[in-house]
């Protein structure tokens, strides 16, 4: 396979229903594979870090978006600023009081503002980190407690994952994604060449498995499933399978209900580092078959 | 009274808790509704099979430009936050999907020549399950934003004496959304790094915004004791402890409410929802004690 840049492929772990082994597996991956960069997209309640214990070489502040702040000194308690709201982010008073999380930073008070009483900014929302771990490099980040537009994060910190990976002519970009199928998710799938779903064998699982699936075809974008913990339902676990493939999905790994897995994050590690564990051999073939599948793909098979 | 269910970490059991605490409710008469604000994936209706009563679409307020009487101007433009809509020449292009319904444009637009309309991003479906009142909200697929719909189904809600909200996971936008207003909120968390960790980040977004919150201890006998620590160090209550029981995974992926399929851990819920009440900012008119 031709190692050079433009040959970098982003796998994108998703699972709609959240708590489903997307992070284990993607830490598991990326011990198994030896030339990816790895991102966490997931910058809502990231995770990956816990298992990758990364060093942080760079620390950037991200500005998430622009807020409004009232100026006190020059308000006179007109109030329109308050009406013209629509995100009820401006509580009533002399001065009205604009609370910093529920503002959209949309500007209508500032520019509505008949006094120029209200100052309108960015605002710092949270911090973004490239860092090394002993698999590779590193892009994720943090929201500051209480703070939105996740998703413009999100694609800062995998266009940062792409230059690592072309600089450094890496095979692969991994990218532990967000639950969900809203905002953060659909601003992990603008452009990444494989869906690997990672998902469990229950009533809930299913459900959010054909929303993803419904996603990912108006993307289309190509997906492989993996059942994690399959064996706590296989009559389910079979049924999704049989779902996804008439959705489109090559059913590529089972992982065994395997508590190593809880073992590995006390230790922060990966499960990779329990050779004997049943998890971890689950993980190498769904690896397997994963790059088995990438390979046919891009034969055109 | 108004109770909501979040976690920071996905799959540590929101829904679990908030049916099973519903159903208790409802068996000892007490008027309580539920409402699923996880509207890009809602499950609660998997767990009690409400009967869906009624529909309604969730909008947001889109522009809609008479470009006949455009000067090109581009202030609309220039505006937007959300780079949701340009202008080249005398053309106008909306991106509706990135649009969050501001009305700035409209507002500022100096040949007053922009209007709104509305435009569906999901829906709120209403009814009932047995004596389970039962509201969730349906984000449709490849929409962006969540939180006008989230905002929409509590703006639908009925009176009742409780009502139960189920998050999202994240701590983010949505979930701040669908947690303002609660009277207190019931973090479910695990004691693995993983569900102590994002626990952190959702107690640290409730103290931002000032809503009191109690931890339930779901697989209470995995992992380790820093959850445990840090609830101490942050006067955060233990509202009950589940023990990891495989029976219940089971349980749960089937789509059964652990309340009615295993009759023994009926007990441990509605000492749950005991500890809840003593949380609550007494009142007089205080329901569903007992």
């Amino acid at each position: 396979m031709n190692r050079g840049a433009s040959m970098t492929k982003e796998i994108t772990i998703l699972s709609g229903k959240g708590g489903s082994g997307k992070t284990t597996v993607t830490g598991a991956l990326a011990a198994l594979e030896k030339n990816a960069v790895l991102v966490d997209a997931d910058v809502d309640a990231p995770d990956l870090h816990l298992l990758l214990q990364p060093r942080i070489r760079r620390s950037t502040i991200f500005y998430g978006s622009k807020k409004a702040k009232t100026i006190p000194a020059d308000c006179i308690h007109c109030g329109l600023c308050v009406g013209a709201c629509r995100f009820d982010a401006i509580a009533p008073g002399e001065p009205p009081e604009i609370c910093i999380i529920f503002c959209e930073g949309c500007g209508m008070c500032y520019r509505i503002c008949p006094v120029e009483a209200i100052e309108f900014a960015e605002a710092r929302t949270g911090e973004w980190y490239v860092s090394d771990t002993a698999y590779g490099p590193m892009v994720h980040a943090r929201l500051d407690p209480a703070q939105g537009n996740s998703g413009k994060l999100v694609s800062l910190v995998r266009e940062e994952g792409r230059k690592i990976a072309a600089a450094n002519q890496a095979e692969f970009i991994l990218t532990d994604g967000p639950p969900g199928i809203g905002c953060p998710v659909i601003a992990s799938l603008a452009g990444t060449g494989f869906v690997l779903i990672v998902t469990e064998p229950t009533l809930a699982g299913e459900h959010d498995l054909r929303r993803l699936a419904e996603l990912l075809a108006l993307f289309k974008i190509p997906a492989g499933l993996c059942l994690n913990k399959w064996d706590l339902n296989p009559e389910m676990a079979a049924r999704m399978e049989a779902a996804g493939r008439d959705l489109g999905m090559h059913a590529v790994g089972r992982i065994r209900f395997d508590l190593t897995t809880v073992e590995a994050q006390l230790q922060g590690r990966t499960v990779m580092d329990y050779p004997a564990s049943p998890a971890a051999a689950d993980i190498e073939a769904l690896w397997k078959n994963v790059l088995n599948l990438l390979r046919k793909n891009d034969s055109g098979g | 009274m108004k109770v909501a269910f979040a976690s920071g970490k996905g799959g540590t059991g929101k829904t679990t808790v908030a049916v099973n605490i519903a159903n208790i409710l409802q068996q000892t008469g007490v008027d309580v509704q539920l409402l699923d604000c996880d509207v890009e994936e809602p499950n609660a209706h998997l767990f009690l099979l409400p009967r869906i009563d009624g529909s309604i679409p969730a909008t947001v307020r889109i522009p809609e430009v008479a470009e006949e009487h455009c000067t090109g101007c581009g202030v609309c433009a220039e505006f937007c936050q959300y780079n949701a809509i340009t202008v080249f020449k005398n053309t106008v292009i909306v991106f509706p999907e990135l649009c969050h319904g501001c009305g700035v444009c409209a507002e500022f637009c100096p040949e007053r020549i922009i209007t709104e309309s509305d435009r569906a991003i999901g829906v709120i479906e209403g009814g009932a399950a047995g004596g389970i009142g039962f509201l969730q909200g349906r984000l449709n697929v490849g929409e962006v934003l969540a939180p006008p719909l989230i905002r929409q189904v509590k703006e639908k809600v009925p009176a009742a004496a409780v009502t139960l909200v189920d998050c999202p996971p994240g701590t983010s936008c949505p979930v701040i959304e669908a947690v303002r207003d609660m009277d207190l909120v019931v973090l479910v968390s695990e004691p693995t790094p993983f569900g102590f960790y994002d626990l952190t980040l959702m107690a640290a977004t409730l103290k931002t915004l000032a809503i009191p919150s109690g931890v339930v201890v779901n697989r209470c006998d995995i992992g380790n004791d820093e959850l445990y620590l840090f609830c101490r160090r942050e006067g955060l209550p233990i509202l009950a402890e589940i023990p990891h029981d495989r029976r219940i995974a089971e349980c749960y992926s089937r789509g059964a409410l652990i309340t009615e399929a295993l009759p023994e851990y009926r007990e441990l819920f509605a000492g749950l929802w005991k500890q809840v009440l003593t949380l609550l900012p007494s009142r007089p008119d205080r329901e569903g004690r007992e």
